[in-house]
């Protein structure tokens, strides 16, 4: 009797998950595979979050090219699927470093300019410039999204004005103070306000960063990644480290907050399209880039992420005139001194800094 | 009488830490506002949203789909599995129980990479077989853990009587030996689903593009911010199953006569 009842029991369940998932692949299969796809397809790679869904869309029905699309959450986690070959994409969105790194490892295709006349033609020249430091000759890649690292602080608890990283050590603002957890980030902010190079690999100057790191930890909240937006909009902290792009954002959810570029200089970093090797498709991979550099599709992107586009056509149709003159979202980066953008360091370069940053963290 | 009280309230504040998190997500799925941190009003708005969203409801589609895939062919071949070890000598259990148990044992990224490795050197196109299959490979292992024990307390008289008695083998096995299994091929089955359904890791690594579970969508949006409509999507999968556990737990008892064999599984 109780088999019977164990029994009956899974019949049920199993009936309602079968039922369920029919329901739901039924209704999420009907509408794919219409127009698209008679041109082939597109395998895109990018971060998740990181594109307004319906560009994928436009682009669809405007060139017949199937987009498949995925998604990635950093950096390191990408690369390895990248570099073993599991899935062949035709699109990638890394960042400047991982860029870098990728060419060195020979993963990536030259670009073909004359296929991207959106490209030449609506993307900046300080980003092209800027481009250079990870991409010499600007050969590999065209970038999509571009900010800054700054102090986003809460102006009813903090008196001082804020300009420099130096305030994240001030003890008045003991536990109200976020930092970013990632070894690169925590070190930047340390190295530039010893007045070197964040890409640094001198083992003197980088135990000069751990040290004050160190000092600094028992200030610290916490060291979190993406809960500086969330706490920094709930009052829970004075002082944050953060990327530019979330700052138009929190500033929108809580008025009080403001972002500021330290006059020591920052991080710019930029994440850029590229073709990897093996791509299969590269032709479509290049209408793609060459689509998304276009002013109207750039702008539904820069409106949907908020973070800065590097395309000046598409900040000229921005119609919001604040947003379009912000210093957050476009700050004119020649007003800023040692402005630097993240290199790939070697292996060695990696052991090094994630050593020091063990020993700040097991503290 | 102290000492009651004391364990009730520990008690409640265990029930209370487990359960202020799936609260709070409940909470903020009706939250007009996108950050967690500012209430902004009353709302249906994300449940709206889910609704429309088809790439979750894809990745939903697809994950109750592996799950209940691979939990019903790794119950399969974790009981045939089960029944030969069983049958072995003691020292080729050992073994054969020791191989099984590799996936896990193993660290999930290991058994990721490999698979991954593995995959590509067969030059199989990954994609959702591909997920399907590391899903399969992860969950024999327990379904053997929970239907061995199970085959400890056979009597095997029992299934040679049945043969004496005129049954063919297929018949001994489905009529005497199964129904004693049953139990532990249930809990399996159900280990295997929940197992297959939370795993985020091995799934990563064994992912082709464009196909994506719940795990790996959510993973996705952690450098943009958890979307709300995750919130509402986890909160109606949370209900569906509270309502599920509590119709198998308080429905009307079934007389005992009415089941048919009742009298032949109580020998």
């Amino acid at each position: 009797m109780k088999r019977k009842t164990v029994w009956k029991k899974l019949v049920g369940l199993t009936a309602a998950c079968c039922l369920l998932t029919g329901l739901l692949t039924g209704c999420g299969a009907s509408d794919a595979g219409s127009a698209a796809g008679d041109n082939g397809e597109v395998i895109v790679y990018n971060w998740g979050e990181y594109i307004d869904p319906d560009t994928l869309e436009m682009f669809e029905s405007e060139t017949g090219i199937r987009v498949i699309y995925d998604e990635f959450e950093t950096n390191e986690i990408m690369y390895p699927k990248v570099e073993a070959g599991a899935s062949q994409y035709d699109v990638i969105c890394p960042s400047d470093y991982m860029i870098q790194k990728m060419i060195d490892n020979d993963l990536l295709q030259e670009l073909d300019f004359d296929n991207l006349p959106n490209a030449k033609a609506n993307i900046g020249a300080q980003y092209w410039e800027q481009s250079e430091q990870f991409d010499p000759g600007n050969r590999y890649s065209v970038p999509y999204c571009w900010g800054t690292v700054g102090i986003l602080y809460n102006k009813t608890m903090v008196d001082e004005p804020v300009d420099s990283w130096s305030i994240l050590w001030n003890e008045k603002y003991a536990d109200n103070i976020l930092m970013q957890d990632s070894v690169r980030d925590a070190f930047m902010v340390a190295l530039k306000l010893n007045g070197c190079s964040m890409n640094s690999m001198d083992p003197d100057e980088l135990a000069a960063a751990r040290d004050l790191l160190i000092e600094q930890k028992p200030l610290v909240q916490a060291y979190v990644i993406d809960q500086v937006r969330d706490k920094m909009i709930g009052n829970e902290a004075a002082l944050g480290v953060i990327y530019s792009g979330e700052a138009i954002y929190t500033q929108r959810e809580n008025p009080d907050l403001e972002y500021v570029i330290p006059k020591e200089g920052t991080n710019v970093w930029i994440d850029s399209w590229v073709i990897p090797k093996n791509a299969p498709n590269p032709e479509n991979a290049e209408k793609f880039i060459d689509f998304m550099c276009r002013p109207d599709i750039a702008l539904l992107n820069f409106e949907y992420i908020t973070y800065s586009t590097p395309n000046d056509a598409a900040r000229e149709l921005i119609e919001d005139e604040d947003i379009r003159n912000s210093s957050i979202a476009f700050p004119d980066l020649s007003q800023y001194e040692n402005l630097e953008t993240f290199t790939y360091l070697g292996e060695e370069g990696d052991g090094l800094y994630n050593e020091m940053w063990k020993e700040v963290k097991s503290r | 009488m102290i000492k009651k009280s004391a364990e009730k309230i520990y008690t409640g504040l265990i029930v209370l830490f487990m359960y202020a998190p799936i609260v709070t997500l409940m909470v903020l799925s009706f939250n007009n506002s996108k950050t967690r941190a500012k209430w902004g009003g009353f709302t249906f708005k994300w449940y709206a949203a889910l609704f429309d969203n088809q790439a979750i409801l894809q990745a939903l589609s697809n994950t109750l789909s592996i799950a209940l895939l691979s939990a019903a062919a790794a119950t399969l071949i974790g009981t045939a599995a089960t029944l030969a070890i069983s049958g072995m000598g003691r020292r080729s259990r050992a073994v054969f129980m020791s191989v099984t148990n590799i996936p896990m044992l193993n660290a999930e990224i290991v058994t990721g990479i490999s698979l991954m490795l593995l995959f590509l050197s067969f030059g199989i196109r990954f994609g959702f077989g591909t997920i399907l299959l590391s899903h399969i490979t992860f969950n024999i292992p327990y379904v053997i853990l929970s239907v061995m024990p199970r085959t400890k307390q056979l009597n095997p008289s029992v299934y040679e009587a049945a043969l004496d008695l005129g049954a063919s083998r297929f018949q001994a096995f489905f009529r005497v030996v199964f129904p004693d299994l049953l139990p532990g091929i249930v809990s399996g089955f159900l280990m295997a689903f929940t197992m297959s359904l939370d795993d985020f890791i091995i799934t990563h690594f064994t992912k082709g593009p464009g196909v994506d579970t719940l795990s790996t969508k959510i993973y996705t949006e952690v450098k943009k911010g958890i979307k709300p409509e995750m919130y509402a999507l986890s909160t109606l999968i949370f209900l569906t199953v509270l309502i599920l556990l509590l119709l198998v737990n308080y429905r009307p008892k079934p007389q005992d006569a009415a089941i048919p064999g009742a009298e032949r599984t109580q020998k």
